[in-house]
């Protein structure tokens, strides 16, 4: 029987702490959408919605890691700071996992705030701190941005595959018996070969848009150029 | 919005709609980094069913919404596997980018000076300027 499931079922994560998850990410997105608001407007709005279709599109692809039996796929978080910042960007992938999660069976309804945290939340955080230290200090060249997104994309799923690990540690259903670290290591090793192909997807797609559109590039626009005073924008003037 | 955009906007839903629409089928259908890792401890078979041991995905359950007619990435009545998982990737690329699009573009903020080279301004401007020329057209003919 082949499923394609890729995301944290249900059972794995016992209720309570679940549901304090679902808490946890429900008050982070509301201030992703606050925050969220002020890079929002007629441009970037579309462009959030096809990073999002994009990121679905590119999570079906699983691609072999070269050890036995084992797949990795896009999670998207390094992709989506890069194209629409840091805020758009995790509500980016949010919806992706809402959508997989109420339409496509992957990832427990129940366990959406856990998934949302790692991926989403913690992935996405990630990649930005790191986005914003790599492009002030590399070379403004594309080889620079590739390695940028690249670095970003492949520590942004490490990190996340180490936050399941601490939702394990709290709620796992399973007594791995004081093993934990075995699990951590696990969960590591797999997600940095993994990162590999999240930093290649990552970096080709980043090089791709900056090549076409550089002005689609969030990262470019608000980490490379002279900062523009902000406009005084309240909402209304139309 | 400029043409640019939105030919750049249709590009890349078009290569969204290839890649799960077709190139999903050739995706590696072995279990990902989290759920291989959560296998640690079972024996399975070639088919990745658990055969024995012990492991924390045994703990897994149903999926609420297992009988969507879209679970597991296929569409529910199409027999065809390679239609299935590709129409399923299809919608799924629609429904995200309408549920995406359409809520991101909800929650812009309005009113603020578009950045993208057809702001209102600019076509004020050309409008005074032709106005202008017509007035010079018409004085001095």
């Amino acid at each position: 029987m082949e499923t394609l499931a890729m995301h944290i079922s249900n059972g794995i994560i016992n209720g309570p702490v679940a549901a304090v998850f679902a808490a946890l990410a429900l008050a982070a997105l509301t201030f992703c959408v606050l925050r969220g608001r002020r890079d929002l407007d007629d441009r970037l709005a579309p462009m959030a919605g096809l990073v999002a279709a994009f990121i679905f599109a590119v999570q079906m692809l699983n691609f072999p890691i070269f050890t036995a039996g084992v797949s990795g796929h896009l999670l998207g978080g390094a992709l989506a700071a890069m194209l629409v910042g840091p805020w758009v960007g995790a509500l980016c992938v949010a919806v992706v996992l809402i959508v997989q999660a109420l339409i496509f069976g992957d990832g427990g309804v129940a366990m959406l705030g856990l998934n949302i945290t790692n991926m989403a939340l913690l992935g996405t955080a990630a990649a930005y701190l790191l986005i914003a230290l790599l492009l002030r200090v590399l070379p403004r060249t594309p080889a620079g941005l590739a390695v940028t997104a690249f670095v970003a994309a492949m520590v942004s799923v490490v990190v996340a595959s180490q936050g399941f690990v601490a939702q394990y540690w709290l709620g796992g259903t399973t007594d791995l018996g004081g093993n934990l670290a075995g699990l951590a290591g696990t969960m590591a090793g797999v997600h940095l070969l993994i990162g590999i192909g999240e930093g290649l997807i990552t970096a080709t797609t980043v090089l791709t848009v900056a090549k076409v559109r550089p002005d689609l590039v969030y990262a470019l626009r608000s980490l490379r150029t002279p900062t523009t005073p902000a406009v005084p924008v309240a909402g209304g003037v139309r | 919005m400029k043409n640019r955009t939105w030919a750049f906007l249709a590009g890349g839903l078009l290569v969204a709609l290839l890649l799960a629409g077709v190139v999903s089928n050739y995706a590696s259908s072995h279990p990902d980094g989290l759920d291989s890792s959560l296998l640690k401890g079972c024996t399975v078979d070639a088919d990745d069913n658990i055969v024995g041991g012990s492991c924390p995905a045994q703990q897994a359950r149903d999926h609420e919404l297992a009988d969507s007619p879209l679970a597991d990435y296929g569409v529910r009545g199409v027999e065809n596997s390679f239609v299935s998982t590709g129409l399923s990737g299809v919608l799924g690329v629609l429904v995200t980018f309408a549920i995406g699009a359409g809520g991101f573009w909800l929650l812009r903020r309005r009113g603020a000076a578009p950045t993208d080279g057809d702001a209102p301004t600019t076509a004020e401007g050309d409008d005074v300027t032709s106005a202008d020329d017509r007035r010079h057209a018409g004085a001095n003919g």
